[in-house]
């Protein structure tokens, strides 16, 4: 039932009543609101009750394991939550005057450092409030810096063909047009296609190093020789930095740019789908492109950077100065990990994802690329279950909820047929990576017993397979009163 | 090592699986002399205890000061319920509902979000948030390039009174794709967007035009007349709004003879603190004939294969992990967990609530600029009727003036001088259901002794 459908008219709570009653005086009729919009009536009980009763239809990483390769659902520290929520933090206005905001921006300054620190970069802004975000904030620097040259030819973006859907799509919104790398059988990027690709018009290559099929570029120092011989710039998609963090630093690769999320490596909430938060960091060509706002700290006090000491800024992303509760989240969980602890993350989160691997590997399950060690997340690839027993990836990911684990991610990358992308975190201990493995056995049994069962799966959720045809024909994406009566 | 539960023997027997001696076997492709030498910049990890009384120190030492500023960013009171719900570790910690059997309290909830803002808005779709108010702005422009048939200018008229950041972040966005944004002067008298400077461009392809109900300024504009002029000139009407005003003014899909066609703003006054400035969300809401050229993630209500009703992401192909570079916009995430606190509160207020908090924030910066103005030295500046913000004009510098107050502890207001130069010694004052007389009182008192 949705929350509309508990609703009485005239019902509400009354403790939160406030003293406003009579409608102004001082504002035209022809300004004002005549109907009465149509948000729920219902009680706090009503309404607690509801919104508690969905969220135990969600999977969460609180309640299951939830492997999906390049979303890092690692464990979300509480405290990080009730630090980012004390009181002081929540009621700071974001235009309060920085002699009133010393204690929150230094927490920002040193986040802004020890990214720097972790990624190899000279400079860190923190205001993009998502990776996509932090994308077109990186792009858009590659086009600045290279009009500021005036090398106004520089035209086109590459991408791996593994690329994430955002890295074209971000190219795209900054003028660019985006021509498509191939990636070999053994993971790397195709040297030769790329040398062969680069020229004047080059403005720049977007990468993830380890690279979306979860294995390491090997020929990185190549490939960003390459691409600066050609007077391009190099772009870093940071989804894959659990896998390298506090071991090498895309700055030493040969970046120049790069954009990390927060909400992945460095554990802030997915939330059911937000917000995240895509800090960038740039090597010192780029400094003058940084978007604003920038914590500087002069003479033992913080200030904020603005359009006069960065006039080549590529302006503003954010009405203020991006996700803040989100940034305070990352920079607890930084603090409590500190230098030992971030040194370790790729270390454990590595040997997860290889663990799992060898395993799954000993009983039968085909890798994508056999032959190399995994970085932080691996691929399956299921085609010859599609090919012999009629059972799809999509039908292992559905039959998994049933058996209380969240599917990996599911057909990405696009290269792989019918592929798992699976990434354990290092947060997961081993009694957890073993139930999984042991649950794709189970499928792997039925899927040769009983193929027409796992079509049909999941049986033991809220909701069995959902009409998503039906839900983009007969669009339904509001209730109404008018509409159900 | 903080969380991460090895131990010895564990990743012994691991080890072994995998047939290494050392985790260090696993970076052997890494070539040597990249390997980070270590982290100088990173201190040692600190405790729970320890990392506790470093932000509770810093949380202090930033105080809580009594603020009337808005220009965005907005004081109001959260029931308790609200973030205990949301912060519950299945909402938390949950991921964006691509398996959609596995996330039907976020699917629903987000239904449940959608419908609420097309109620407020008096328009017929929302998408599930974007970034914040400022990027749904720059999305509404990108949406009106795309869904304006008949113009092909990609011109956009932007009023001046239109919140400075919100059209410095359009810029930014907008930037590569050939899109002029227009300004239009406001009347310096009422700080109203005037007939007269709409009209010089009758008989020019615009594509849209910008409306902000309030204005920057807290200022009322006529909605009906620029709405109307708008749709007679096939010039689409993006409304900013916001949605804490729309259960008393009214709203934008009532705007003129068929209403606007997209409306944005941002959600913070619907449950989100100010927290510095975010996490907020952007909401878009649009007229159906717009939806598939919306950006950003949307729900549909469809069902299962027994027919039970269930919740789905849904116009997917408008999207980037399908489209790539045709893809309406990169956006891939939306504000999540804000929504979530968004729709709690919206439901346990309801119209009612929501009505009374907006017509005592009305009536509280109603009272404070009466208290303001009646203090030798301040004026009004735009006597016009208004919601929730007002203008009022120093006879000192108002740094000078925001500076003696905030020593006190008290944020007098925004300075308007930095956006707009003309408007010299002028702060942007606000007062929400929460600066109650007392509040007011305390502010008069120290802006008195300021001016003297």
């Amino acid at each position: 039932m949705l929350i509309f459908e508990h609703s009485a008219k005239g019902r509400k709570t009354k403790i939160q009543s406030t003293s406003g009653n009579e409608m102004p005086t001082d504002i035209p009729a022809s300004l004002l609101r005549e109907d009465k919009p149509g948000l729920p009536e219902v009680s706090e009980m009503q309404a607690v009750r509801h919104y508690t009763s969905l969220s135990q239809k969600n999977f969460s990483i609180d309640t299951h394991f939830y492997p999906l390769g390049s979303c890092t659902m690692k464990h979300n520290p509480r405290v990080c939550n009730s630090l980012a929520m004390l009181p002081g933090f929540l009621s700071r206005h974001p235009l309060a005057p920085e002699q009133n905001s010393q204690g929150f921006m230094a927490c920002m300054y040193e986040l802004q450092e020890m990214l720097c620190d972790v990624t190899g970069m000279a400079g860190f802004s923190l205001t993009p409030m998502a990776g996509a975000q932090g994308e077109f904030a990186g792009v858009a620097m590659i086009r600045a810096y290279h009009d500021a040259k005036g090398d106004f030819e520089r035209k086109e973006i590459l991408v791996p063909d593994a690329a994430h859907g955002t890295n074209p799509a971000t190219a795209t919104m900054c003028g660019f047009s985006v021509k498509e790398i191939p990636t070999l059988d053994d993971g790397d990027i195709d040297l030769d296609a790329l040398k062969a690709a680069v020229g004047p018009q080059t403005a720049g290559l977007m990468l993830t190093n380890p690279s979306t099929l979860g294995v390491f570029e090997r020929k990185i120092e190549e490939i960003a020789k390459t691409v600066h011989q050609a007077g391009g710039l190099l772009y870093y998609d940071g989804a894959n930095l659990n896998a390298i963090l506090g071991k090498i630093r895309p700055g030493d690769m040969g970046f120049d740019v790069i954009h990390s999320n927060l909400h992945k490596t460095f554990s802030t909430p997915h939330g059911g789908g937000g917000p995240g938060s895509g800090a960038i960091g740039v090597a010192e060509r780029l400094k003058p492109f940084m978007p604003l706002p920038v914590v500087a700290k002069e003479n033992d006090a913080y200030r904020w950077l603005t359009e006069k000491d960065c006039p080549q800024s590529i302006g503003r992303m954010s009405a203020f100065m991006g996700n803040a509760g989100v940034l305070l989240r990352a920079y607890v969980y930084m603090r409590l990990l500190g230098n030992e602890g971030m040194q370790r993350v790729s270390e454990f989160a590595t040997l997860n994802a290889n663990y799992m691997m060898a395993q799954l590997k000993k009983r039968g399950f085909q890798a994508a690329i056999p032959d190399r060690y995994a970085s932080h997340e691996f691929i399956i690839t299921l085609k010859k279950q599609a090919k012999e027993l009629n059972v799809s990836a999509m039908d292992f990911a559905k039959r998994l909820l049933d058996l209380g684990y969240h599917a990996p991610t599911t057909y990405f990358p696009l290269l792989v047929p019918e592929c798992l992308l699976i990434e354990p975190t290092e947060s997961e201990a081993r009694e957890a990576l073993d139930g999984f493995v042991e649950a794709l056995v189970q499928i792997q049994h039925e899927a040769e017993t009983d193929a027409e069962m796992l079509h049909n799966a999941p049986y033991t959720m809220p909701v069995n397979r959902l009409d998503e045809v039906r839900a983009a024909r007969q669009l339904d994406l509001a209730w109404s009163a008018s509409r159900e009566a | 090592m903080p969380f991460i539960p090895h131990t010895e023997d564990e990743i012994n027997e691991m080890l072994s699986v995998i047939g290494i001696d050392s985790i260090e076997n696993l970076f052997d492709e890494i070539p040597a002399h990249l390997k980070a030498g270590g982290l100088k910049n990173v201190p040692p990890g600190l405790n729970e205890m320890s990392i506790n009384r470093l932000m509770q120190q810093r949380a202090a030492e930033d105080g809580q000061p009594l603020c009337f500023m808005g220009a965005g960013a907005y004081d109001h009171h959260i029931p308790a319920a609200v973030w205990q719900i949301t912060t519950r570790g299945e909402y938390y910690t949950a991921y964006t509902p691509y398996q959609a059997e596995a996330s039907q309290g976020t699917l629903q909830l987000t239904y449940e979000f959608q419908s609420m803002m097309t109620a407020l808005t008096a328009l017929d779709v929302s998408n599930a948030s974007l970034y914040d108010g400022a990027t749904a702005m720059a999305e509404a422009v990108l949406m009106a390039v795309r869904s304006n048939r008949k113009s092909k200018s990609r011109k956009i008229l932007v009023p001046r009174s239109v919140n400075p950041a919100y059209t410095k972040v359009t810029e930014t966005m907008v930037k590569h794709q050939n899109i002029e944004l227009v300004e239009v002067a406001f009347d310096t008298a009422t700080s109203k967007t005037s007939q007269d400077s709409l009209n010089a461009f009758n008989g020019e392809d615009i594509t849209a035009v910008v409306i902000s109900q309030p204005n920057f300024f807290g200022t009322l504009e006529d909605v009906d007349a620029i709405t109307n002029w708008a749709h007679e000139n096939n010039i689409i009407v993006i409304a900013i709004v916001n949605p804490l005003s729309l259960s008393i003014l009214k709203p934008p899909g009532q705007w003129g003879e068929t209403g606007a066609d997209i409306a944005v703003g941002d959600g913070q006054p619907l449950g989100a603190p100010m927290s510095s400035g975010g996490p907020y969300y952007g909401f878009m809401c649009c007229k159906k004939e717009f939806v598939r050229q919306m950006p950003g993630r949307i729900v549909g209500r469809t069902v299962d294969q027994e027919g039970r009703e269930g919740f789905v992401l849904t116009l997917q192909a408008r999207e980037q992990h399908i489209r790539r570079s045709k893809a309406t916009s990169n956006i891939c995430t939306n504000q999540g967990l804000v929504v979530t606190a968004s729709t709690i509160h919206m439901s346990l207020l309801g119209p009612e609530g929501l009505k009374q908090t907006a017509l005592s924030c009305h009536n509280n910066t109603q009272q404070l600029v009466e208290k303001l103005t009646a203090i030798n030295g301040v004026e009004l500046v735009f006597d016009q009727p208004r919601f929730h913000e007002a203008v009022i004009k120093l006879n000192k510098p108002a740094a000078e003036v925001l500076g003696k107050l905030a020593q006190q502890n008290i944020l007098g207001g925004v300075d308007l001088s930095e956006h707009f130069p003309e408007l010299e010694n002028c702060i942007l004052v606000c007062a929400t259901e929460l600066r109650i007389a007392e509040d007011i009182e305390t502010f008069a008192s120290a802006l008195a002794e300021a001016l003297k």
